[in-house]
């Protein structure tokens, strides 16, 4: 899977670097928004003690979360060859059912927003919102 | 203006807003005309981010690229109609459906407008209040201006036939 021109890819690459230090809350924050705002999502998480924004599963969870989109990153030149391995876990073990990637990626966008608020121009919008969408396609590339 | 009881934030500007007690934004606030301008901004972002959405705005001029359209007067005057529209909405929390019907008779019989894109503008208009709240946007914040936005697209999506 290819993504975006040459352009979008330094956009996304040098907003990272930015991100990189709070990427961890980041992530914490956006999974408890994507339980909160879409609560469908819960039922990937009946498993848990506690769902609620912030709690220790979903801080650690948010953690695992940003730690595949650093690696998405790294590999954006050839994301589902780089996300084959992230791509059987969520289409043969963890059954995500793919709409949801679209979910959370809008809820880390709304933590972007937030967090960022100067740097997270239109442009800077437009190239992360392909990239999430890209590696969303890379992730459900194993499903069928 | 008055005043919905409840809750009040604070946002970035240190504009007040409100939040009634069934949790959703009131737009009522004197206090609020820097941040509605601010929020207007929400249309020229889904212009950028989802650039298909352009081909309803033909007679608008320059839309040929970011900078273009963030200093387009027709484009920054139309996001003004959208919230004016939006605050409608606010004004009538318990009959949206049937506050919406003539305007969603419009948005399908004359303006022909394609209603997946209404979600598109929801998603830009929620991320755009995300920035110009910051951390008082909190999720339970998130989760009741998000209800109260499907409702919003559901009751324009009512009248295609």
């Amino acid at each position: 899977m290819t993504f975006g021109s040459a352009k979008d890819k330094e956009v996304v690459k040098a907003f990272w670097t930015k991100l990189a230090p709070k990427a961890d809350d980041v992530g914490a924050d956006a999974l408890s928004r994507m339980l909160a705002v879409y609560p469908q999502t819960k039922t990937y998480f009946a498993h848990w003690k506690d769902l609620s924004p912030g709690s220790a599963p979903v801080k650690k969870h948010g953690k695992t979360v940003m730690g595949g989109v650093a690696d998405a990153v790294g590999k954006i030149d050839d994301l589902t060859a780089g996300l084959l391995d992230l791509s059987e876990l969520h289409a043969f073990t963890l059954r995500v059912d793919p709409a949801n990637f679209k979910i959370l990626s809008h809820n880390i966008l709304v933590v972007l927003a937030i967090v960022f608020p100067n740097e997270f121009t239109p442009e800077v919008h437009v190239a992360l919102d392909k990239f999430l969408g890209a590696l969303s396609r890379a992730l459900a590339e194993k499903y069928r | 203006a008055r005043h919905h009881p409840g809750h009040l934030l604070q946002d970035r500007q240190g504009c007040c807003w409100t939040c009634c007690s069934l949790q959703v934004w009131s737009l009522s606030s004197p206090f609020c005309y820097l941040v509605l301008a601010l929020i207007s901004s929400h249309f020229l972002r889904c212009l950028i981010v989802y650039p298909w959405t352009q081909r309803y705005f033909g007679s608008f001029g320059n839309l040929y690229n970011a900078a273009a359209i963030t200093s387009n007067p027709k484009v920054a005057a139309h996001g003004k109609v959208v919230l004016s529209g939006l605050e409608l909405a606010v004004k009538n929390m318990d009959d949206i459906k049937q506050t919406y019907a003539d305007l969603s008779v419009l948005h399908s019989e004359k303006l022909h407008v394609d209603p997946d894109n209404f979600k598109l503008l929801a998603d830009c208009l929620t991320i755009v209040v995300a920035a110009q709240m910051g951390p008082g946007f909190t999720c339970d914040v998130q989760a009741a201006f998000q209800k109260f936005l499907a409702v919003v697209v559901s009751s324009l999506r009512r009248q295609y036939h």
